[in-house]
């Protein structure tokens, strides 16, 4: 909201307060000043002259040579040369003087123009940053002519003249506050914030007496009035259509409106003054002078002020005459019912709207005006009156027309004043402080709130007060907000805060990925439904299932993702696509389903956060990946994970995928990504992706550590040379080596793997060193091969033999 | 038998030292007080010396005895410690040389900047609580007290799922969670993802964090806020920052107030980053309107609170200098691997 504060000074006087003190006070009382506009600051040196004498420019046709009067007396007259055509002898111009500056920060100099010294510059409109809308009978290419209306002196400066040294002040209004989108509701809290009075204008249209009959002239039908709590309906004839005063104009340019003309004009201006749009329609437009409000009919048509026709349909409210919709109530008035050059007698309109009907309207139709703005926001509908009062002032004023007395007023509101009981203890509690009732009285007053038998009384214009909280803040405001006291306080329960195992978990898991190399990424949480194809996930994958956005920003965005792959996929992608080598990530992501079982919580979607580790690069392997995955699980103290080949994922190359196992629960996928998939992602190095359910690798965490004593009793080394079938995984050999064993095998380790000459084509041989101890005595040699051959005896189960040299 | 004794002692002496190598040092130590060596010999044969003779023929042969071991010791020092010399330098190494090495990584920016601020709220009592961000309406709006015709819920605005399914578009949610499962007294934060629908740009992304703060107990008061608030912020940075609260609309809190803090380029001189007032707005705060906690199942008149939120995508920024908030989901290693 724009605020002249010359128009302010009409009803509260703050002219003596620094414009700076002015802003800040008003912000920390909540309306927050975005910013101010000094006008003219850009206009320098710039007066009032007045041409004495036009000669031609020796030796140029097109240039003219001036003598003017810049209040300096009839001898000291500067001489300007110009090529204006519209000047002559006798005109008021604005003259920019020797090191001026006009509009844009251009700097005017004196200098000779083709020989002759010219002391300055005549301006048009334009080069004072004015426009046409503000000097209606100016010419666009030519000087402005400064018309008699306007008080000067010569020499003055041209920014008092014109009135263009106005503050325009923007403030940011909450949508709790529609009162303050007008001149008078900043007025209010002004008013209250400098504690100084504010005048309104006394109604002086008592004395309109003339022998028209309102109902003769304009009759209205109400069929929509939940729609349209009140309709006013007041009436000028003989209007004569021409420009505004200056001071209307100005006002209505400040608060970023155009002038149009005296009729539209003082429809704005009421507008802007009191908050109240207010539309004017042409009497002769209206068939046989009868206005119904009602709602559209499907695909009615109408018109719009600005040219556009739209489509309606019965959830949009119209002013309609007999026979047409005359204009889309609240939002924009039909162009042909509208006011122009031949208007004669106009119908002002000033009417209470629903809010929620305007904004879904103007939503629809895709047309936001000053006017659906403020009805959208709610309106005070008991100002209306005094809004028509105000409109036949200025129609006096501005002599634009003849009032016809009376008005017809449809009013169905039932407007009940808004009481709140005040509790004085409770208003300190809240705050923190200890105001007197008086101090808290007095701020009420302040802002127009009369109390009666502890019971507030809430102005019509203030809606938003609906219960003491309300009333809380209000104290709070003007009491100020830096002046409540700040002070340390205990919870009625001492607590202590700690982060949650889980959450210590995940702390855990992230710095440990951190430290060994793997940055973390963050990724939006939603993708396109191609990415499943991009990753080739089987088209009768369940994860092909994810929950859709309904309104998403477009389909790259459209799907609450239910695998994080492809958001890493593409990060990887990324950076191999900008030059990068390598590199090695990881993100905390959460996918999500759809929560069939709704009974275990009431969430609509099951979200869950997956660790999804990413690396590329040509020195990287499967087992990089792997032995990084057991580490972590050492560090942050889980079971040991147990890798299973998984041959039929279609997103990992078939040879080089696990998954990955606790306790014989799957918690996670381990692999190379598949070549085709690479290719879809243009990565032209090996990748490796792993993705672990976190929520399940910390259901495994070790959480009872207990100290074991360290054994006295030396430990023994065996290695074991065997043979077995090429395929075989040796994890199946490990496993089986430590279900025979047991607690005495204290370690195991694969020394080697050996396929070649040495061992038959289908074949592979495979060392492993076992060391064993046992914890209360020595091993004798016997009790070893005993296990031995109890373990050799269970590999040759699964054809794992002894190797023959 | 004194003199042969003598000639011994004289002739290991030069022997020893002229011994290079330990090697030969351990012959010698045999040559003369090995088993069969020529000190040990005279000892053993001390019997065929006359009775007189005897025990000053054994005492010499004694001192000549271990002064030739103590003599083969320091000489077995020194060598000793020659070879270690030698062998240190020999394996002498070029420290400077870089090694290949796994370079540890970081986390995000915004990770980091998170724990910074879950830490120093932890520090002053506030558990850490989180919550879905696929939510219903009902958590989102309406239990915050969002009027029905507010535009936040319009589909310009907020990402739908179906009518009655949202991608939170505030972390409040979580509060509402808390204040609905938790009996007073409350005190929590609850950082998180959340959502609205606006294009990406410099400063803007359909994704984007946000931590929030709830607290309620009995009489609490704008009192407790101010200082909770304060302390929060001089902690994050520093005691000389300027900090203004001032009066702001939220449906969710009444009173409501937005809190500045003097801006970090010009220092509250007014520049253009602040766009001349020399302040930034950092935080949306307030008491807990009545509705709301009367949505959650608790007595307005008996519990009061506060809660406030914040946005980390902005913190993040104005703490490394981040000038486009794209960098964050962009994750180049080159931007990455700065923190």
């Amino acid at each position: 909201m724009l605020l002249s504060m010359k128009w302010l000074k009409d009803y509260v006087d703050v002219s003596d307060i620094d414009i700076k003190e002015f802003c800040n006070r008003m912000t920390m009382s909540g309306s927050k000043v975005e910013g101010y506009r000094v006008e003219g600051q850009e206009l320098e040196n710039i007066v009032v002259g007045e041409i004495i004498k036009i000669e031609k420019h020796p030796d140029a046709d097109k240039l003219l040579v001036c003598q003017v009067d810049i209040g300096a007396g009839e001898n000291k007259l500067i001489q300007i040369v110009t090529a204006a055509k519209n000047i002559f002898e006798g005109a008021i111009v604005p003259v920019a003087l020797h090191k001026s500056k006009i509009a844009g920060g251009v700097s005017i100099k004196k200098g000779k123009l083709r020989g002759v010294m010219s002391e300055g510059m005549f301006c048009s409109v334009s080069e004072l940053n004015l426009t046409l809308n503000d000097f209606p009978g100016a010419i666009e290419d030519g000087i402005l002519i400064i018309d008699k209306e306007y008080n000067y002196s010569l020499g003055q400066d041209i920014k008092t003249v014109l009135g263009i040294d106005d503050i325009i002040i923007d403030f940011e209004i909450t949508p709790n506050r529609p009162d303050c989108l007008s001149v008078i509701g900043l007025a209010r809290e002004v008013s209250a914030v400098f504690k100084r009075p504010i005048k309104y204008y006394k109604s002086n249209n008592q004395d309109i007496k003339n022998n028209n009959i309102i109902n003769n002239i304009i009759k209205v039908t109400n069929q929509e009035k939940e729609l349209c709590k009140r309709y006013i309906a007041k009436a000028v004839k003989n209007i004569k259509i021409k420009p505004s005063p200056r001071f209307i104009r100005e006002r209505l340019r400040s608060s970023g409106l155009r002038p149009i003309n005296n009729i539209v004009d003082i429809t704005n201006y009421v507008m802007l003054e009191y908050g109240q749009p207010i539309h004017a329609f042409d009497l002769d437009k209206i068939n046989n002078n009868n206005i119904i409000i009602r709602k559209a009919t499907q695909d009615e048509k109408i018109k719009l002020l600005d040219g556009v026709e739209k489509k309606l349909n019965p959830d949009v409210l119209v002013i309609a005459d007999e026979t047409r919709p005359l204009a889309v109530a609240g939002v924009m008035g039909g162009e042909d019912s509208g006011i122009n050059k031949d208007t004669k007698t106009v119908i002002f309109e000033v009417a209470s709207f629903d809010q929620e009907s305007v904004r879904q309207t103007s939503k629809k139709l895709g047309v936001r005006t000053e006017s659906s703005s403020r009805f959208e926001k709610n309106t005070d509908g008991e100002f209306l009156t005094t809004v028509v009062d105000r409109i036949c002032q200025l129609i006096k004023e501005l002599e634009a027309g003849e009032i016809i007395e009376d008005h017809v007023d449809i009013n169905n509101s039932n407007n009940i004043k808004q009481e709140i009981k005040l509790d004085f203890d409770f208003i300190n509690k809240r705050l923190g402080e200890e105001l007197s009732e008086q101090e808290i009285k007095d701020i009420l007053a302040n802002i127009f709130i009369e109390v009666k038998d502890n019971k507030a009384l809430v102005p019509s214009w203030r809606p938003d007060l609906m219960s003491l909280a309300d009333i809380v803040e209000e104290i709070a405001r003007f009491y100020g907000y830096d002046k409540i006291k700040s002070k340390k306080f205990n919870l009625s329960i001492n607590s202590i805060a700690m982060r949650t195992d889980r959450q210590k978990f995940k702390n855990n898991i992230m710095d440990f990925m951190a430290s060994q190399g793997y940055f973390e990424i963050q990724t939006f949480s939603f993708i396109s439904p191609k990415s499943y194809d991009k990753i080739n996930l089987d088209k009768d994958q369940e994860l092909r299932n994810s929950i859709n956005i309904l309104n998403p920003l477009g389909e790259d965005t459209s799907v609450m993702r239910s695998t994080a792959l492809p958001s890493m996929l593409d990060v990887i992608s990324k950076n191999y696509n900008n030059q990068n080598q390598e590199g090695n990530f990881f993100e905390i992501a959460k996918e999500y389903y759809f929560n069939n079982n709704q009974d275990n919580n009431n969430n609509f979607a099951i979200e869950k956060e997956k660790l999804i580790i990413g690396s590329f690069g040509k020195k990287y392997s499967f087992y990089d990946l792997k032995s990084l995955i057991e580490n972590l699980f050492d560090w942050v103290e889980v079971l040991e994970p147990e890798f299973v080949a998984q041959n039929n994922n279609s997103v990992f190359h078939p040879g080089r995928c696990a998954d990955i196992y606790i306790n014989n629960k799957k918690i996670g996928t381990i692999g190379q990504i598949h070549p085709v998939v690479s290719d879809n992602y243009q990565v032209g190095v090996n990748v490796f992706v792993a993705s672990l359910d976190i929520d399940e690798i910390f259901n495994y965490r070790v959480t009872n550590k207990l100290y074991t004593p360290i054994s006295k009793f030396p430990s023994v080394t065996r290695d074991l040379s065997l043979v077995c079938d090429k395929d075989l995984p040796v994890g199946v050999i490990e496993k089986l080596i430590q279900e025979t064993v047991l607690d005495i095998l204290e370690e195991i380790n694969l020394v080697d793997i050996y396929q070649g000459e040495q061992v038959e084509k289908s074949k592979k041989s495979v060392c492993y060193s076992l060391r064993l101890r046992n914890s209360k005595k020595t091993l004798t040699d016997d009790e070893i091969d005993i296990i031995i051959n109890r373990v050799l005896e269970k590999l040759r189960t699964i054809d794992v033999y002894i190797r023959q040299f | 038998m004194k003199l042969l004794l003598q000639e011994i002692h004289d002739k290991a002496k030069n022997e020893v030292k002229d011994v290079f190598e330990l090697k030969n040092l351990k012959d010698l130590r045999v040559k003369y007080l090995g088993k069969k060596g020529e000190i040990t010999q005279i000892l053993k044969n001390l019997n065929t010396v006359g009775s007189d003779e005897r025990p000053e023929i054994g005492k010499i042969a004694n001192i000549v005895r271990s002064d030739l071991e103590s003599l083969i010791a320091q000489k077995e020092k020194e060598l000793e410690d020659k070879i270690l010399t030698e062998r240190l330098e020999s394996e002498r190494i070029d420290v400077t040389i870089k090694n290949k090495r796994v370079k540890p990584a970081n986390l995000h920016p915004l990770t980091i900047v998170t724990r910074e601020l879950e830490d120093i709220f932890l520090g002053m009592g506030f558990e850490i609580a989180s919550g879905p961000e696929i939510e219903t309406v009902y958590n989102n709006f309406d239990a915050l007290n969002t009027p029905l015709n507010h535009p936040s819920r319009d589909l310009e605005d907020t990402f739908y799922i179906n009518n009655n399914i949202v991608l939170r578009t505030q972390t409040s949610s979580v509060q509402i969670r808390t204040m609905r499962d938790k009996k007073p007294p409350i005190k929590v934060i609850s950082p998180g993802r959340v959502y609205r629908s606006d294009d990406v740009d410099a400063t803007h992304s359909p994704v984007f964090h946000q931590l929030e703060g709830l607290v309620v107990d009995k009489d609490i008061s704008m009192s407790d806020l101010k200082w909770t608030l304060e302390t929060f912020i001089k902690k994050l940075y520093g005691q000389d920052i300027k900090i203004r609260f001032r009066p702001h609309y939220f449906p969710f809190t009444e009173p409501s107030a937005e809190i500045d803090i003097s801006c970090f380029v010009c220092g509250g001189k007014g520049c253009r980053v602040c766009k001349g007032e020399g302040f930034i707005e950092i935080l949306g705060a307030g008491l807990v309107h009545p509705n709301v906690l009367k949505n959650c199942g608790i007595d307005p008149e008996i519990y009061s609170g506060f809660a406030f939120g914040m946005g980390l995508d902005r913190i993040v920024m104005r703490r490394f200098n981040i000038d486009d908030l794209r960098l964050l989901y962009d994750n180049d290693i080159r931007f990455l691997s700065q923190f």
